[in-house]
């Protein structure tokens, strides 16, 4: 009925098509799982439930808060309004101090406490990460 | 003072020129003359002359530390040794995109002088095509990023270049990176012009290759030394992180290495001709969305520095007409082509190198996706998320084990057809890499049988580029070498990532940390005076279990303009294993948060990728392509 190259050509183009959606599909079922949120204390408390996936909070280290053993550090987050304690194995940026600014990613264990897996390192005394940034309004 | 005027000066002579390029060019172009009229040469020359005295210019005003330009003040300080000085002019935003400029008008010029052989219309075009660019590029500096602004009352001191940019690795890798992106911009107008002229030809493939060829190897080499550089600067002990910045000089990399791949196919039997065309495009708007992405400050990195919206407004704008623009001249002209050799059987070259595209164009979309998506969320419901790794490596790893089936067999078969017999080899060439994958993973228990399959597959382009290179004799060794290296790669990043240890704790000075394998001793802190910073040298003694004793002193630095911190790790390298200590401080403590790995075949993964571009590089110097 069709010719050779008209077949060919529907062949083609369905191969493409199929390929495409199974990709996108792919990338956002997989993209669902792995983004990682970023919240502030005061959002923490204010959550009906707690998440259970990883998710990244930031703020301000508050002043005299951070205690150090061999095994961890210990610190809180504060947005000023409400904070959160985190606890935390593993390496330290070395902008990383009382008073700076901070990124921690994790678990949340309840609404004031945070297993941290990662801490973000940042390249630049003044620099403030934007959604920290946000968080903190023009304080 | 006078070596900012005459920069600044020369800039607007460099911008004068372009639009005299373009009336000569236009004059040229309708004439009867058969070649290109020696004007358009010679302004062509002055206007890459002007650009250079004028980055002379900058490069001078940070040698001499003259704070009365705001872009040496805001990135140099007097006390910064020379080399850094020099760097620091490429360091920064306005330094960066005359580097860029200066690059489009080099390339621009030898693209002119090299391209004797191919009809006048055709490089006319493309230097009217490249001249948009340029204006574009020269507006932008003198409009948002004048490198040459002044400061007044001029100030004693600088800020300083941040520290973690003092670095020889970072010295040199924009200047290469950007010999990348720019060649790409050589693609770009030359297959727009080809369009026009309806010049898509065999003659015009084997000259485009050249221009593909040498931005494929500064792309590869700027990629490499940037991840280089993270890696032992950083402090992460890792050379790739998925950052946005990384993955955004990632992109125009895979469409290259589509295009580099689907040009052989073009040049051989004269297909794929409108894909070629739309891939160059694509790459070139990469480029573009690189940097784009990594100037505006959308982009929450190591790269952000100054942010500045009108920029972003601007290449972004600069962006779109580029993009419609060259969509439309696609559109309006492109023909099909009487391809006399249309028939592609599907056992052939051509239909493997169509394979490779598309897994080059799925591993695009997945890094783009990845990459974008968080900026798209943020835009429309202001919630910030970030992406992580595991998506990248879940997408992404499982696809290499059919796509490094395919680059093992794909150049085994002829153009047009071929059968499966006679392929013996490939055959028991799978089975011995199978058999030896599944012998080395038996005491690694995770994920047991997915990385079996994985490694298998890599093992065996291994194998197989390792059989060419000695059997073939020389025949098509620009491939195989390339290919090796890939192979080399995928195997060194596995094995690097499955056997790496990592230890993290906080020690104090001589404390002792035990762990499985052995033990770490802080022995004590030394400190040292340098030009602009002092330093905090820590020595740390590691025994393993096997009785090796090895001694590692990182530092710790604290540069006093601007006043950071930072670390400076100490990589002990061998050719099986990269040691890697790195210390912190945690401010106001006594403990020493402090990072130890041992990553194995580190030093593989920077050779396999300089295999890879040595394959590209002899390609290059090729006559031509050999079956």
């Amino acid at each position: 009925m069709y010719g050779k190259k008209v077949k060919l050509r529907v062949l083609f183009l369905t191969l493409i098509l199929g390929s495409l959606t199974l990709s996108i599909f792919l990338i956002l079922q997989s993209l669902k799982e792995n983004v990682v949120y970023f919240q502030s204390p005061s959002k923490i408390k204010s959550l009906d439930e707690i998440i259970k996936k990883k998710i990244r909070v930031g703020g301000m280290v508050k002043k005299q808060s951070v205690t150090i053993n061999a095994n961890e550090i210990n610190f809180i987050i504060t947005d000023f309004k409400n904070e959160i304690s985190v606890t935390y194995s593993g390496a330290v940026p070395n902008l990383f101090a009382e008073g700076k600014g901070v990124v921690a990613e994790g678990f949340l264990k309840d609404r004031n406490y945070f297993l941290a897996t990662k801490i973000l390192a940042k390249h630049d005394e003044n620099y403030m990460p934007p959604e920290v940034k946000e968080t903190l309004g023009d304080k | 003072m006078l070596a900012n005027q005459i920069g600044y000066f020369s800039l607007i002579f460099g911008l004068i020129f372009s639009f005299l390029l373009i009336i000569v060019s236009v004059k040229n172009f309708n004439d009867d003359n058969k070649g290109i009229d020696h004007k358009v040469l010679s302004l062509s020359f002055l206007q890459f002359f002007f650009v250079l005295i004028s980055f002379l210019g900058l490069i001078f005003s940070f040698i001499n530390s003259d704070f009365g330009n705001e872009t040496v003040f805001n990135n140099s300080h007097t006390t910064k040794p020379l080399f850094y000085k020099i760097s620091g002019t490429w360091g920064n935003h306005e330094g960066s995109l005359l580097l860029w400029l200066l690059v489009l008008t080099l390339f621009i010029f030898l693209f002119l002088i090299k391209s004797n052989e191919q009809p006048k219309k055709y490089r006319i075009l493309t230097l009217l095509f490249q001249q948009i660019i340029i204006i574009g590029f020269f507006l932008f500096l003198l409009k948002t990023s004048n490198p040459f602004s002044y400061l007044f009352p001029i100030p004693k001191e600088g800020l300083g270049l941040n520290p973690i940019l003092q670095d020889p690795a970072l010295a040199i890798h924009p200047p290469i990176l950007y010999l990348g992106y720019v060649g790409s911009s050589i693609i770009f107008s030359s297959s727009l012009s080809a369009v026009t002229q309806n010049y898509i030809s065999k003659k015009w493939a084997l000259h485009i290759k050249k221009w593909i060829l040498i931005s494929w190897i500064f792309l590869t080499l700027g990629i490499m030394l940037g991840s280089i550089w993270a890696y032992y600067e950083l402090g992460w002990g890792g050379f790739w992180f998925w950052d946005p910045v990384e993955n955004v000089s990632l992109m125009p990399w895979l469409t290259l290495t589509a295009l580099l791949h689907c040009v052989l196919v073009l040049e051989r039997r004269l297909a794929l001709s409108n894909w070629i065309v739309i891939l160059s495009i694509t790459t070139f708007t990469m480029s573009m969305c690189g940097t784009f992405l990594v100037r505006s400050g959308i982009l929450n990195s190591v790269h952000t520095f100054a942010n500045d919206p009108e920029r972003g407004i601007f290449i972004l704008v600069f962006l779109f007409v580029l993009i419609f623009l060259s969509l439309g001249i696609f559109f309006l002209f492109h023909k099909e082509k009487n391809q006399i050799s249309n028939k592609i059987f599907w056992l052939s070259k051509e239909s493997s190198i169509l394979i490779n595209n598309w897994f080059m164009m799925y591993f695009l979309s997945v890094v783009l996706i990845g990459t974008t998506y968080p900026i798209f969320l943020d835009v429309i419901s202001s919630q910030k998320i970030s992406v992580g790794p595991p998506f990248y490596q879940k997408l992404i790893a499982p696809f290499l084990i059919p796509f490094l089936i395919f680059m093992t067999i794909g150049p085994k078969l002829n153009w047009i057809k071929s059968k499966i017999e006679k392929k013996f080899s490939l055959i028991i060439f799978f089975i011995i890499s199978t058999f030896l994958s599944f012998l080395i993973l038996r005491k690694l228990s995770s994920e047991m049988l997915f990385n079996t399959v994985l490694i298998s597959s890599a093992f065996y382009l291994f194998f197989i580029t390792i059989k060419d290179l000695f059997i073939k004799k020389f025949n098509n060794f620009a491939q195989s070498i390339a290919h090796f290296g890939f192979s080399m790669l995928i195997l060194s990043i596995l094995f690097n990532s499955m056997l790496s240890l990592e230890i993290i704790t906080n020690i104090k000075v001589g404390e002792k940390f035990n762990f499985k394998k052995g033990q770490i001793f802080f022995e004590r802190l030394e400190k040292d005076e340098s030009s602009n910073y002092s330093s905090v040298i820590g020595h740390f003694k590691i025994n393993n279990n096997k009785g090796k004793i090895i001694y590692l002193k990182p530092e710790l630095r604290i540069y006093n303009q601007p006043t950071t911190i930072t670390s400076e790790a100490d990589i002990k390298t061998t050719l099986l294993a990269d040691t890697f200590l790195v210390m912190n401080l945690v401010k106001g403590k006594e403990y020493f948060n402090i990072r130890y790995q041992v990553k194995p075949f580190m030093i593989w993964i920077w050779i396999s990728v300089i295999l890879l571009s040595l394959g590209g590089l002899m390609s290059l110097f090729k006559k031509k392509y050999e079956n």
